[in-house]
């Protein structure tokens, strides 16, 4: 798995996580709210998370092969124009729907500023910063115990599956690319078990130690220039989305 | 079409009310369930709820064939609520989809209300009811217990597909039939429920077999231990 941070020192980095949430929040609300038509607006919405990848030193290319997580939804917006009713009109000699045409676009523009603001909020917050910042966004403590052992139990799963591996290797077996997927599959509530048991050791440590639940985090409250300065993009995009309903 | 209806649903598929709307009920039902499931997480189930929610996690990230051209991946709801009970399980299914979103872009942020909707309350609610009502046969023996979550799993995962089918219907794109779209939808989720429903198995079965304890359908039916001596059974 490609690894969805991009440690660094940038202003955009250096935000605090909570802000970065709720700024991706409102900046997706927006794109969302925006009519399908208005094509001008779907362009500035991009010029803005642009000019975010320039401040933050994020290459187009890295993103780029991190994006192609949404091909599935593109295949669906591909077979739209040519599986949706309605009146049609030709392209490039060929009949398509309008209607279809449209709600392809839709999905296509939509979905893929979606993926591309999320990518951006992973790539400059680190997973740890996340879970402060919704922790810092006053969600649950037990929200966020779960998520926090979630984050670290991938690990350790992770782990214990290579380890399985090693040993099914040592025993005899022969993985190729898909023949392994049957030894996997019978051994997976195997690996449920070793994972727990490893999890539930780990988890006694941290307890004992004092871990009760929360990740440590900073007191300090955040100036009210971090706010305004992280919320720009946001109100950028809200800008947009009022300029073109009027 | 149907490589995506069998995924999270994305930005932009529902309209903006819509959205909106299950954003509002999805609130509502996790305050519930978080409010319910503070007394049943302790030390011993607080690493089994973070785990159930990383093997969720990861088992989502693997898509398995269904027909050709369409994949589906496991939605958890069953195995959730069966290992680690209704309340903390929707907060589990709740905790992947919302990472999934920020972190992993799967999935859309705005749609993320009807996808939890979905997938962490109807789909953990059919499946733990399922579970609940066919208890007397899980608690029979091993056999029982994974036909049992054999059945929970494709229930909900079938009953999350009529979620969808709903949220499609009220706020979707028109111009799609929506006869065409719930049969294709709930068919492909019928198949994808037998991969769910093996996976949820096995999974329930091995925990079952090692560490029956863990199990939350199986609470309170452990006898207690008996002592015996060469004199016969102690107090």
């Amino acid at each position: 798995m490609q690894p969805f941070h991009r440690p660094g020192d940038t202003p955009v980095h250096r935000l605090p996580a909570q802000v970065k949430i709720v700024t991706a929040l409102v900046f997706v609300l927006c794109v969302v709210a925006t009519r399908r038509t208005e094509f001008l607006a779907f362009g500035l919405y991009f010029a803005v998370l642009a000019g975010v990848w320039t401040v933050a030193r994020i290459p187009p290319v890295w993103l780029a092969k991190r994006a192609l997580i949404e091909t599935p939804f593109v295949i669906l917006a591909l077979a739209l124009p040519f599986v949706a009713g309605g009146p049609t009109v030709d392209v490039l000699g060929v009949a398509v729907s309008e209607q279809g045409t449209l709600a392809g676009w839709n999905i296509l523009a939509k979905g893929t500023l979606g993926v591309l603001v999320s990518l951006t909020l992973a790539a400059t917050t680190s997973p740890r910063d996340l879970i402060v910042g919704l922790q810092r966004l006053r969600v649950p403590a037990m929200v966020i115990t779960i998520a926090t052992l979630m984050l670290r139990y991938l690990e350790v799963i992770a782990a214990e599956a290579r380890r399985m591996r090693t040993a099914r290797i040592c025993r005899g077996h022969d993985p190729r690319f898909l023949w392994q997927v049957g030894a996997t599959a019978r051994g997976i509530g195997t690996l449920f078990v070793r994972s727990y048991e490893r999890g539930e050791r780990v988890h006694l440590a941290m307890v004992s130690r004092g871990w009760a639940g929360a990740m440590p985090d900073d007191p300090r409250p955040v100036g009210r220039s971090a706010w305004l300065l992280g919320l720009v993009p946001a109100a950028v995009a809200a800008a947009v989305l009022v300029g073109v309903s009027l | 079409m149907s490589t995506s209806v069998a995924m999270h649903m994305s930005d932009g598929l529902l309209n903006a009310t819509t959205s909106m709307l299950f954003i509002g009920v999805a609130v509502v039902g996790l305050a519930v369930a978080a409010s319910r499931a503070r007394a049943t997480l302790d030390d011993r189930t607080a690493p089994m709820a973070g785990l159930v929610a990383a093997f969720l996690f990861a088992t989502q990230m693997i898509n398995f064939p269904v027909l050709p051209g369409v994949s589906g991946h496991l939605l958890g709801g069953a195995l959730a609520a069966i290992l680690v009970g209704p309340w903390v399980g929707a907060l589990c299914v709740s905790i992947v989809l919302v990472v999934q979103a920020l972190v992993f872009a799967d999935g859309g942020i705005t749609a993320l209300g009807a996808n939890i909707t979905n997938m962490a309350l109807i789909g953990t609610a059919a499946g733990f009811l399922v579970a609940l009502a066919l208890r007397g046969i899980a608690q029979r023996g091993r056999v029982g217990l994974v036909s049992v979550a054999f059945i929970a799993a494709v229930v909900n995962t079938v009953l999350a597909s009529l979620g969808f089918v709903v949220e499609f219907a009220m706020g979707g794109e028109t111009s799609f039939p929506l006869g065409a779209v719930a049969a294709t939808v709930v068919g492909v989720h019928g198949l994808i429920g037998i991969g769910e429903g093996v996976i949820t198995a096995l999974t329930v079965g091995a925990v079952a077999a090692v560490r029956p304890d863990l199990v939350y359908l199986l609470r309170g039916t452990q006898r207690p231990l008996e002592l015996r001596t060469a004199e016969g059974v102690a107090a």
